[in-house]
């Protein structure tokens, strides 16, 4: 039946009465007019003519019958019949769609974080359903051992693949931009001269970039600036195109403003300007890179061609790295490349989300659960109130399926309002993620959730699912009525029998599982944390840090060196402060550590190793600022400059590993190709995780390599304190320079815990969440209960139980239940906390701390929950509660 | 004048339908033909006819829509659909075979029993 009929049916029914109406009316004319015709007198005629019909309005209510879409019909009657059943307790009614809006909305706003993180990161992008992130991978694991791809490797792969529409480089960066009397970073991206055409983003002002502009070592200095740039920095100046600005110390031309919108392609930063492939050494302070083969410092994109599958495109690049490694067994031996679909991308925030965003997930279907348990023992109660209604509806001959379909949609219209309430909050909650992580001194994080169609698709599943289970079960009790049983029990009943009766009891139980799951589930993870924050990172973590961007500022290594001596001489005369020292990387930072192939004197390497190590490069007196200690011999000092010898600093694991045990101290090691002389051994300390290992490190001094810009003071000063005073100081020696945010080492460890925090945050506000619709539960069930059994109470009093007694026995009745959905839980949790994964850290997912500061919570919850009835239940006066 | 016959369960549809099949009627035109084929030996109560035939057009047998009788009325007319007609034929064949059978059963003499 085509739609537009129903559509008439439903609402015209109007005009199917007037088309009746007018039928009979013709029907009964024609028939006088016979009669007449036939010498019956006008009146008599028209009389004889309905007589003959029958009975008018019963046949009309017949046709009319025929005529109904009936099951439509219905369940607008339905409708209209459950609203005003909800309107008849508000009450009620209120607490169940707070319960629903919290359980759908927690879900919608999950949703649309996957959606908008994972899912359809990009949403500028034109189709991001054919991007894939391509990463290498060593062959035979599973773990990808070097994620990035060397710029050779990419020109390979270009040349080869015919399956896809592009290959995209894209590598964030970032630099300084100064903005009045404050330095601010900025996030960038290198990216290959196809960026902006192959992701379908066109600029609103001028051009993306040329394919000219992919070569020629540092020779093409231009920029597409973000929009959000252009308005905030530029002023929307329409005139942008052909402007310049300094970039790491170099006038870029800007030669594009990208759309409003689109903020690149790395999950998680607004990236606010674009630079093309041949600025890459510009940007890298490890060097130049593009004639490399080893060098991997590519995160790249493909967009497939249309109807390209995953497999089809993957075989195709694994024939090419299959060649690669033929070709160059030095670099490419044992190394595949492969692509991942968005949501797993190797080198973004998305995986770095993606275990959080898992559990978020299940932590909302647990709190929706437990939101249609409340529902449903609502309703239930309600259910016993309005068994009369249903009784009489029985006895007048409604059918039960009929009661039961209206039950249902009532409860349909419940989880309706809630999912338009819940699609709201999870409006709201869309940026909450982005919130909930700590800022990065003026970096601007894009975690946005998406509210699409899928979404919507997705809460309206949600929305049906949860009306079946809360509204199933107290439907399927209020629809089997025993018509007998009721009406005679009507006003004598104790409990409300004892089905209904297992049915409250069991939701609640269940309520206390789920419940203590989640306080589990927090439970490690609030232990996991403290078991974090006390590893030491081997600095001391009151350290102030912060950055002055001198390359940028346009200074060359003699004026930065001027600079820097300056600075540090003027800081450690500021009362309270003890040390100062420049550095090229901050431990813990974004930014990431030189790294370079060495040769040690005196130690062998088997043919196919390659130690390669990362270092620092640090200032006079950076350890001694840092609290890092010196085993033996000395850390820099200025001495330590272009004119004098090459030396490093080498940490223990290093000295261990290289060194075995041996005091490598006046020994040399080769890094590339210049020889450093060991004057020192620092202690191990953690350069980028709390939880890595002991890793092999060395220093060398700032001044003779490539400078500092990260500024580390050893203070008694609060961190503002020190912001203001180091401002003025710079100030006083270059009116257009400007520090970056100043914050604690500490601060700075705590922000790359950002995602244990995160997950922990939402576990906590959802298990309390969760906690409190279980007690509230709870206290419904206890207070009805008690209600209920006020003559049973009044009895046992009356036969001499005291107040005392009552209480023990409600309270009591309560925690049994209690205990045994704890006990519920607990399995369910034994099972499932390894779900955590890697956010827990030196704990066991069956930590009997966590297990029992759970339980220790729920009994007071329950506690908390039973109390009140209990305290009613001992108050019951039993002359009146055995008359009433 | 012969008695009147009442309907059978079930029949009005099948006459209606073959009523309709002569030519497009409005409901009143439906039930004089009836009377004038059977020479008015069928009883229809009048007002019966018309969920008989929402019925038929709910089943899409009948099509309908509105004209002028033949004094100048409006009225609705109703004509058979292809799928009226299609189950006319199957209708009037399982009548055939039912009369033909009944009549069998009931014109049989006790010896060739």
């Amino acid at each position: 039946m085509a739609l537009t009929s129903i559509f008439d049916r439903l609402f015209r029914r109007s005009r199917l009465d007037r088309d009746l109406e007018e039928e009979i009316r013709s029907h009964l004319a024609e028939r006088a007019a016979d009669l007449q015709r036939s010498g019956i007198a006008e009146a008599e005629a028209a009389r004889r003519a309905r007589l003959e019909f029958g009975g008018i309005e019963n046949y009309k209510e017949k046709c009319r019958e025929t005529r109904r879409f009936h099951l439509l019909h219905g369940f607008l009657e339905d409708l209209r019949f459950g609203w005003r059943m909800l309107c008849r307790a508000p009450g009620v009614s209120l607490l169940a769609l707070l319960c629903l809006t919290v359980g759908i909305g927690a879900n919608a706003a999950v949703w649309s974080w996957i959606e908008g993180i994972l899912l359809r990161p990009f949403p500028a992008v034109a189709h991001q359903e054919r991007m894939m992130a391509i990463a290498g991978t060593h062959r035979g694991t599973t773990g990808e051992a070097d994620p990035d791809l060397s710029w050779p490797e990419f020109l390979d792969l270009q040349r080869s693949c015919t399956l896809f529409d592009a290959f995209i480089v894209d590598k964030i960066t970032g630099t300084t931009l100064g903005i009045g009397d404050h330095a601010e970073r900025a996030t960038g991206s290198i990216v290959s001269s196809n960026y902006f055409d192959a992701l379908g983003v066109h600029p609103i002002l001028g051009r993306g970039f040329l394919p000219a502009e992919d070569a020629g070592r540092n020779s093409h200095p231009v920029t597409v600036i973000s929009y959000r740039l252009w308005k905030d920095r530029f002023h929307g100046d329409p005139a942008i195109i052909g402007k310049t600005q300094r970039l790491e110390g170099v006038p870029h031309t800007i030669v594009g403003v990208a759309p409003e919108g689109f903020n690149g392609t790395f999950v998680g930063w607004a990236i606010q300007f674009w630079v093309p492939v041949s600025m890459q050494e510009t940007f890298d302070s490890t060097g130049y890179k593009l004639e490399d083969r080893s060098s991997r410092w590519i995160e790249g994109f493909v967009m497939l061609k249309p109807g390209v599958t995953q497999e089809q495109a993957q075989s195709q690049v694994t024939a090419v790295a299959t060649r690669l490694a033929a070709a160059y067994p030095a670099t490419n031996r044992a190394r595949d490349i492969t692509l991942f679909p968005l949501w797993k991308t190797p080198f973004n925030n998305a995986r770095t989300l993606l275990p959080t965003l898992g559990i978020a997930l299940a932590v909302v279907v647990f709190v929706l659960l437990i939101a249609c348990a409340n529902v449903s023992n609502l309703l239930l109660a309600r259910g016993v109130a309005r068994r009369h209604e249903m009784t009489v509806r029985l006895a007048v001959g409604a059918k039960r399926g009929r009661l039961l379909r209206q039950l249902l949609t009532e409860a349909l219209v419940l989880s309706t309002l809630a999912v338009a309430a819940g699609l709201l909050f999870g409006y709201w909650c869309r940026n909450l993620l982005a919130l909930l992580l700590p800022s990065r001194g003026g970096l601007t994080m894009s975690l946005p959730g998406e509210l699409d169609w899928r979404v919507l698709a997705v809460s309206a599943a949600v929305c049906l699912i949860a009306t079946a289970l809360f509204g199933a079960v107290p439907a399927i009790q209020a629809s089997h009525v025993d018509l007998a049983g009721a009406i005679k029990a009507e006003s004598a009943s104790v409990v409300g029998g004892r089905r209904r009766g297992l049915a409250r009891w069991s939701l609640v139980l269940l309520q206390v599982a789920l419940s203590f799951v989640l306080l589990v589930g927090a439970g490690l993870l609030l232990q996991s944390l403290r078991n974090l924050q006390n590893i030491s990172p081997g600095f001391s973590t009151r350290v102030l840090t912060t950055w002055v961007d001198l390359k940028s500022a346009g200074y060359d290594q003699q004026r930065a060196e001027d600079f820097e001596d300056q600075l540090i001489d003027r800081i450690q005369a500021v009362p309270g402060v003890q040390s100062a020292a420049f550095a090229q990387t901050v431990p813990f930072g974004y930014r990431s550590y030189s790294s370079a192939p060495v040769a040690i004197e005196g130690y062998p390497t088997a043919p196919d190793e390659r130690p390669t190590l990362e270092f620092n490069q640090v200032g006079p007196g950076y350890l001694a600022t840092m609290g890092i200690p010196v085993l033996s011999g000395r850390e820099f000092t200025r001495a330590d400059n272009e004119a004098a010898p090459p030396v490093a600093v080498v940490n223990q694991a290093m000295a261990a590993q290289y060194w075995r045990g041996r005091d490598p101290v006046g020994s040399r090691f080769q890094v590339n190709g210049r020889w450093l002389r060991v004057v020192g051994v620092a202690k191990d300390s953690k350069y980028r995780s709390l939880t890595e290992p002991p890793t092999p490190f060395f220093y060398v001094p700032t001044r003779q390599s490539t400078g500092g810009l990260v500024l580390n003071i050893r203070t008694s000063l609060p961190p503002q304190a020190m912001a203001l005073t180091l401002a003025r100081e710079i100030h006083s020696l270059d009116e257009n320079l400007a520090p970056g945010e100043v914050i604690t080492m500490g601060e700075q460890v705590a922000r790359t815990m950002a995602f244990q925090r995160v997950a922990l945050n939402m576990l906590t506000v959802f298990s309390l969440l969760a906690l409190l619709l279980a007690a509230i539960g709870m206290y419904g069930v206890m207070s009805y209960t008690v209600s209920q059994s006020r003559r049973e109470l009044g009895l046992r009093m009356a036969l001499g139980a005291g107040p005392r007694d009552l209480l023990r026995l409600v309270l009591s009745h309560g925690l049994t239940l209690t205990a045994a959905g704890v006990a519920l839980g607990a399995a369910v949790a034994l099972g499932s906390s390894r779900l955590l994964g890697y956010l827990l850290y030196h704990v066991s997912p069956r930590d009997p701390v966590a297990f029992a500061s759970a339980l220790l919570v729920m009994m007071m919850a329950a506690l908390a929950a039973c109390l009140l009835p209990a305290w009613r239940a001992a108050r019951i006066d039993p002359v009146r509660a055995l008359r009433g | 004048m012969a008695p009147k016959a009442e309907l059978l369960p079930g029949t009005l549809d099948l006459l209606i339908l073959k009523a309709v099949s002569l030519g497009p009627l409005h409901g009143y035109g439906v039930l004089l033909r009836i009377q004038q084929i059977s020479a008015g030996a069928l009883l229809i109560e009048q007002g019966a006819l018309y969920p008989a035939l929402y019925r038929l057009e709910e089943q899409h047998l009948l099509a309908s829509e509105w004209g002028t009788s033949e004094n100048n009325r409006r009225a609705k007319y109703y004509r058979l659909t292809r799928q009226g007609e299609k189950r006319l034929r199957d209708e009037t064949q399982g009548w055939n075979r039912l009369v033909a059978a009944m009549s069998a059963v009931l014109g049989s003499s006790p010896k060739e029993a």
